[in-house]
């Protein structure tokens, strides 16, 4: 499946040139005999599914592992870091997905840490700081204050101040992980310019994402890895998005992925939970819907119109300014998660690592830490049960786990998600609120992902699903209803499906009917 | 539950692995090395301190030697019990030390009650004690946790609120003179070994099973790693929380009673560093500072060894400041050792 035949078209030498890189932890080899080469100034996408190789790539080259066998050549001189430190000082600069941000420094100390601008060599020279960071903000395209501390940005200004620090030291190749996995359309946008200017003042990038459609729109030349070894590099304009897929997992999945939900409109049966007037955050206009058993129900809306926030209130994990709660329709008060869970509601939130999952502790412990009454009898554990029960979610939602010893933490990201799934089903729970299900998940997982949701659909689950991606709520939902700034903007039914009317609602344009107006003046956070 | 406390049960023996997620669904490999490690180190380390003060310090393993090391640890090892709940749950304790001498003031006034029958005033005096030691560790753990207050703090302000208590209560004398049965029980020896140490063994073996066998256990560990994922599992953690601290209140309050019936005095001075060795036998004993990993075994090591140097040392004739030194040096020593298995579990994952 080589393709090097297309190297005519380069007449550069390469900028990074690797031959055979190997990399074997204990029982498993991550990377096999890899050969991949770069040209100067391209944008080269990295993809595969999670635990093809492509973290224990980056991390060789930025100097994190040491490789046990192969050579890479860096602007053609051998090229052997030992530490991330070489890496650094040969124009290597890496943008995490987990954020290396100060939180509690401003702006611009963040941006140039790594090189303040100093004064007789010991004071801080804020007058210079100041001036670099602005212009390394505009760069980026940020428009915020230098001075302001980084704890009071969002996710999307993180993601654009970590690329802008990774611009900050002259770099000859910057290797982007994942950057788009939290940002918005008109972020992503941003970025993807950015990312071309940086290409324009002759920098290397590498690209990782999950997202095939960005490959296409920024992307030269995409690498496919599976199993820890290379599959394919490829011009981009010489493949497409169901071939790179077909690379990636080996077997076909586009099917799964595209088509949606074959069962009849579910009957609009009695409401399994019914939301009125519901404030929260400081909103003044209250959020209403009901969701009946058995249907899926998708929220779309931009980061900041309040999708996360919703879920949190209905659950009671944060507080609710006002609104009433209808389970079976009776009145219920959820002003805690416990109190929801007792009425068989849970949110699966967008952080699986740091709310779903006790990390450390083993597979077992986080299925049946929803329900420990049912594995113990006057508070004394039942092994026994407990593994026979956790067991049979594991072979239920089919999670590839090699014990249920193992701690969560050794899963990957579809696995991990699906623990979270299983801990529910596990508790009974009939109305399952997820946020952001398929964040971070690879290809093949989150086809598996929506298959589960659509089966738990049929079995008369009620399931509410927050998603940044509208092709994903398209694909899995009976009805989407889109939010901007707090409340709905709109509800389409699954005949009305259309993505680009769901993101103009989810922009604040009113719908194409005009049956819904927008006053002015809104209270509110502003929503970016 | 403990991962700790079970070795070898994570070898993946039960779940067919699936060939091509083989890459990331793997027990790391040297989980169960890791997991005999924690407690074996420190198991180790004591067994060769024994052997070599065996052999060095003469009258070590004299029969009345070995009595006077298991009552010089009973204190320490009941007090770290309820230490270690609070350490789990990723607090501290520093209150416990005043905490004892304040529960021992109020019991010794009703023991010294002229009006009860001994008896009575015995068992009176053992409940009020407790009762004192868990109101306190109440107000630690309903502060640190309704407010977000660190436990640190909450409980260095407890240090000194109990500990001027104890002086309040009988304007700082010391009592004595109690019933002959209570202090009695402080030299009791059952089948040559002293009764105040068995009980600390049952509180051990007690809360042993209460942190690996139960519901409250799995919490407890929970909630050390992850809290939120655990408030969101719909559990109520404030109460674990405040529980953990009651606890510890708990064994101060036994702890109290134990250390006058030795004695066969109360005084208000009594206790102070306690707090300090009952965590230095749980940080020894390889419990994370953190929260959420760690064990009483590895506690009941830990307070094993913090008696077994310090008498070893008396016996070689090292004086009091050295050791000391030498006691503060070995609990630096664990957190270097822990530190260092932390990393390994890292590296082999």
């Amino acid at each position: 499946m080589d393709t090097d035949s297309h190297n005519g078209d380069r007449p550069r030498s390469p900028l990074l040139e690797i031959k055979g890189l190997t990399k074997r932890f204990p029982g498993v080899t991550a990377l096999n005999a890899v050969d991949l080469s770069l040209a100067p100034a391209e944008i080269h996408a990295l993809v595969g599914e999670n635990g093809a190789g492509k973290s224990t790539l980056i991390k060789l080259l930025c100097g994190s592992y040491i490789p046990d066998a192969g050579e890479m050549r860096f602007c053609g001189a051998p090229y052997t870091p030992q530490s991330p430190l070489d890496a650094l000082e040969a124009g290597i600069r890496v943008v995490y997905q987990e954020f290396n941000l100060l939180p509690y420094l401003s702006v611009a100390e963040n941006l140039l840490f790594d090189c303040l601008p100093r004064r007789y060599g010991l004071l801080l020279d804020y007058r210079t700081l100041h001036k670099r960071a602005s212009a390394l903000l505009k760069q980026v395209g940020l428009d915020v204050d230098p001075h302001i501390s980084v704890e009071r940005l969002g996710i999307a200004q993180r993601q654009l101040l970590e690329i802008g620090k990774a611009l900050s030291s002259a770099s000859r190749l910057l290797i982007l992980d994942e950057p788009t996995a939290t940002l918005t359309l008109r972020e992503i946008r941003r970025l993807f310019e950015i990312i071309r200017d940086v290409r324009a003042s002759g920098v290397t990038v590498i690209f990782v994402s999950h997202h095939l459609n960005e490959i296409f729109d920024l992307c030269d030349t995409v690498t496919v890895l599976r199993n820890g070894r290379r599959i394919a590099s490829l011009p981009v304009a010489a493949t497409n998005s169901q071939e790179i897929v077909h690379l990636m997992v080996g077997h076909e999945l586009e099917a799964a992925l595209a088509g949606g939900r074959t069962v009849e409109e579910p009957s609009r049966g009695p409401a399994a939970i019914r939301v009125q007037d519901l404030r929260f955050r400081g909103n003044a206009h209250g959020i209403a819907f009901a969701l009946p058993y058995g249907e899926i129900l998708g929220i779309a809306g931009l980061v900041g119109s309040g999708r996360t926030e919703m879920l949190r209130a209905i659950f009671g994990a944060d507080r609710r300014d006002g609104g009433e709660i209808y389970r079976d329709e009776q009145r219920v008060l959820f002003d805690h998660p416990r109190a929801a869970v007792r009425h068989g509601v849970c949110l699966l939130t967008e952080n699986r690592k740091e709310e779903g999952l006790v990390l450390p502790m083993a597979v077992r412990v986080n299925v049946t830490l929803t329900d420990l009454a049912r594995i113990s009898r006057a508070g004394l554990l039942n092994g026994g049960t407990e593994k026979a029960l956790a067991q049979n979610w594991v072979a239920e939602l089919d999670m590839r786990i090699a014990s249920l010893e193992q701690a969560a933490l050794d899963l990957s990201g579809g696995n991990q998600q699906k623990l979270v799934i299983a801990k529910w089903l596990f508790r009974n729970a009939e109305v399952l609120m997820l946020d952001e299900p398929t964040r971070g998940i690879d290809v093949g997982a989150k086809a598996e992902i929506h298959e589960l949701l659509r089966r738990l659909a049929s079995a008369g689950k009620a399931i509410l699903v927050v998603s940044s991606e509208i092709p994903e709520l398209v694909a899995l939902c009976d009805r989407i209803l889109v939010l901007w700034r707090g409340r709905f903007a709109g509800e389409l039914r699954r005949d009305e499906f259309n993505e680009a009317r769901i993101l103009s609602l989810a922009c604040g344009e009113s719908m194409a009917g005009g049956n819904i107006s927008f006053r002015g003046g809104t209270k509110g956070r502003s929503d970016e | 539950m403990s991962e700790s406390d079970r070795p070898g049960e994570g070898q993946p023996t039960e779940t067919p692995v699936v060939a091509e997620a083989e890459a990331k669904a793997r027990e790391p490999r040297f989980a169960f090395l890791q997991r005999v490690l924690r407690e074996a180190g420190i198991g180790i380390a004591l067994l060769l301190m024994i052997v070599i003060f065996s052999s060095f310090a003469r009258h070590f393993t004299d029969e009345s030697n070995i009595t006077n090391i298991l009552t010089q640890v009973t204190i320490n090892l009941i007090m770290a019990t309820g230490m270690t709940f609070v350490i789990l749950i990723g607090g501290i304790d520093l209150s416990v030390g005043s905490v004892l001498a304040f529960a021992a003031m109020v019991a010794g006034v009703v023991l010294k009650s002229e009006a009860l029958p001994v008896p009575a005033a015995i068992t009176l005096a053992v409940l009020t004690s407790i009762a004192v030691g868990m109101a306190c560790g109440f107000m630690n753990g309903f502060i640190a946790s309704f407010w977000g207050v660190p436990s640190f703090i909450v409980t260095l302000g407890m240090l000194n609120v109990a500990r001027g208590a104890a002086l309040e209560v009988t304007n700082a004398r010391t009592l004595f003179e109690f019933p002959n049965e209570f202090n009695a029980f402080g030299t009791a020896t059952l089948l040559g070994i002293p009764a105040i140490f068995l009980v600390a063994l049952m509180l051990v073996l007690l809360g042993w099973a209460v942190l690996t066998r139960t519901v409250f256990g799995r919490l407890i560990y929970a909630i050390g790693n992850n809290e939120e994922a655990v408030r969101l599992s719909g559990h109520n953690t404030f109460f674990y929380k405040v529980s953990a601290f009651v606890i510890s209140g708990l064994t101060v309050g036994i702890g109290a009673i134990i250390y006058m019936s030795r004695l066969t005095i109360a005084s208000p001075i009594l206790g102070s560093g306690f707090e300090l060795n009952a965590i230095a036998a749980v940080i020894i004993g390889g419990t994370s500072l953190n929260g959420g990993r760690g064990s009483l075994v590895g506690t009941f090591l830990g307070a094993g060894l913090i008696g077994v140097l310090a008498d070893g040392l008396i016996l070689m004739g090292v004086g009091d400041f050295v050791r000391q030194m030498i006691t503060g040096g070995v609990i630096i020593l664990a957190v270097i050792i822990d530190s260092y298995r932390a990393r390994f579990a890292e590296r082999t994952r």
